[in-house]
């Protein structure tokens, strides 16, 4: 059974494919980025060693400060946007709706499974403000505000870019916490009840710490998510107005496409990826302090 | 029992045997809540409601008639528009023929490999696994550069190759992952007395281990052609010639092909990319969820 079980040919026959195309095309480019980094040029011209400028050069370029502090921002709103409101659909499911749950459910969860380019360009319908304004602007209109620029300004262009990715994800977001909260045995929810905990207090000190490792799966998974955001830019705001909701992702795309720049746009790459590692390892330490308590 | 009956149970008079329905206080408390459901509900439809309405109007009736008119008749004149100027059929079976090799390789290399990984038994298979992780937290922004320049000096620019390879290796760390996971809740005896009974390891994993896990396959494929199908990142990099693009690049230029004044059509070529999956989501939504919720908590 074991030499059956540990047979050589017959591991590498069915492991062997996948390892190859991922060791191919996902780790050795990984690896081969990060050597690009210390170059400059493109695939078409050549390229030439220049050492750690391109690090410099990150660390002086406004635009890439600017890339990496809307990046931060965004992840950190629509991170706490998808887990509250994502939350709070969770609850409302499973305390107020219970099995009439599975429609809204299914409803809500919806968007998600949308490609982004249709729905940025829906959302810039909906935000439009000529030639005629969309259906944000008129209900503006209709409780006597004036219609808005949305894309023409960098907060408001922010506002709604932040709102589209909220509300593609908060269905989602709320079946993933969901699941986190029907593991939580009934017994401890009607004892708490009858300790007298109800609505907010029963969900601080009970509901929240008993779903938290699937609380704490969805907070990292969404962040992740958000550092790596493009299509939802690139569809609805072009990283316009100006340059001014342009992220990491977009900076770098630009760079190394538009500008044929691959050592810089590597360098942006691998800042991005170093960003994710290491947010993703803070939440993780911070969480173990918590739970150490 | 929920909150807010406990919290009006105790208020009001104890229930009467045999009431046919809940007292008027309790029925009154739960008003706002189902308001706000409402609403929610509302902001969710109406959109794609509206969406689909103004894909049949006019230019004239969209930008004179309120938001919120009815199209005046349901003529598919847009629709043919868009897919004939729009170039949509073209996209969309460029989709396909990218997507649908990618989709079978990665189910069939992936089951595979989560096979091995799980059931076959050798020195380094975890850290084996922790490499294939590795590919789901790194930006895929860190492998355009090099694939690039690899696709370029390989010949294989100018046709739909980077695509589906590109898209097996990104579909490949999480399908893995999620097939290991199936494996393991297959009780072990099962593979033990296939090969008791003396099939080979590789027909087991073929007789034996997939048909065990096919649902297990069927939501993993259905995970990956959400992915893969929205995908916009990698199509806009190796697509560079308009025959090449697939339906999301060729959705992103849409608008500037029209000059933005082509409503109709817009809407229209919006609502035929949504249809798709609507469809699919219409018949699969339960596994559908499951599927990509389990793939996050588990990833």
């Amino acid at each position: 059974m074991q030499k059956v079980l540990g047979d050589r040919r017959a591991i590498l026959f069915l492991l062997g494919p996948a390892l190859l195309v991922y060791s191919a095309i996902m780790l050795i480019p990984i690896l081969w980025s990060t050597g690009y980094t210390f170059f400059e040029g493109n695939a078409i011209t050549g390229f030439e060693f220049t050492g750690f400028s391109n690090y410099q050069t990150f660390f002086t370029d406004d635009r890439a400060i600017d890339a990496l502090w809307f990046t931060v921002k965004y992840a950190a709103v629509v991170t706490v946007g998808q887990i509250v409101v994502g939350y709070g659909l969770a609850v409302l499911y499973f305390f107020h709706l219970k099995r009439a749950s599975a429609l809204i459910r299914t409803l809500f969860f919806f968007p998600i499974v949308l490609p982004t380019v249709a729905v940025a360009l829906l959302f810039q319908q909906l935000f439009a403000i000529a030639p005629r304004p969309g259906i944000v602007n008129e209900f503006l209109n209709i409780i006597g505000i004036e219609s808005i620029d949305w894309f023409g300004s960098p907060g408001t262009a922010f506002f709604v870019v932040a709102l589209m990715d909220i509300w593609r994800s908060m269905g989602f977001y709320a079946v993933l916490l969901y699941s986190g909260l029907i593991d939580i045995p009934e017994e401890v929810i009607e004892s708490s009840r009858i300790d007298g905990a109800g609505g907010w207090k029963m969900i601080r000190f009970m509901v929240i710490p008993m779903s938290l490792p699937v609380l704490i799966s969805a907070i990292i998974f969404s962040v992740n998510g958000t550092l790596k955001v493009f299509d939802s830019i690139i569809a609805l705001t072009g990283g316009g107005p100006g340059t001014t909701t342009s992220p990491l992702t977009l900076y770098m795309f630009q760079t190394s496409f538009t500008n044929g720049a691959y050592g810089y746009g590597s360098t942006i790459a691998l800042m991005l990826s170093i960003l994710c590692l290491l947010v993703t390892l803070v939440i993780f330490r911070s969480v173990k302090r918590d739970l150490g308590k | 029992m929920n909150s807010t009956t406990t919290r009006a149970g105790q208020r009001t008079e104890p229930k009467r045997p045999g009431a046919p329905r809940p007292p008027l206080s309790l029925r009154l408390k739960k008003l706002p809540l189902q308001i706000a459901v409402a609403i929610m509900l509302f902001l969710v439809v109406y959109p794609m409601a509206w969406m689909v309405l103004s894909s049949f109007k006019t230019n004239r009736e969209f930008l004179e008639e309120p938001v919120w008119s009815l199209p005046s008749s349901f003529s598919m004149e847009n629709y043919a528009t868009a897919i004939t100027t729009g170039n949509l059929d073209q996209y969309a079976i460029n989709s396909l023929l990218a997507v649908v090799p990618a989709l079978l390789l990665i189910v069939i290399f992936g089951a595979a490999a989560g096979f091995a990984l799980e059931v076959m038994v050798w020195k380094g298979r975890n850290s084996t696994l922790l490499l294939f992780l590795v590919g789901i937290m790194v930006p895929p922004q860190m492998i355009l550069l090099p694939l690039f320049t690899a696709y370029f000096q390989t010949g294989l620019t100018g046709s739909l190759w980077p695509l589906i390879l590109t898209y097996t290796a990104i579909g490949l760390p999480l399908t893995t992952f999620m097939m290991t996971m199936y494996f393991r809740s297959v009780p072990r005896e099962v593979f033990e007395a296939s090969i008791l009974d003396g099939a080979g390891i590789v027909r087991t994993f073929f007789l034996v281990g997939l048909p065990m896990v096919r649902s297990g396959v069927l939501t993993v494929a259905l995970v990956q052609f959400f992915f893969l199908w929205n995908d916009l990142l990698i199509a806009l990099t190796f697509t560079q010639s308009d025959d090449l693009r697939t339906i999301q690049v060729g959705l992103l230029n849409f608008s500037g092909r029209f000059g933005a004044t082509d409503y109709g059509p817009l809407f229209a070529a919006i609502s035929l990319t949504v249809v798709g999956t609507l469809a699919l989501y219409l018949v699969m939504n339960q596994r559908i969820q499951k599927g990509m919720v389990g793939g996050a908590v588990k990833g």
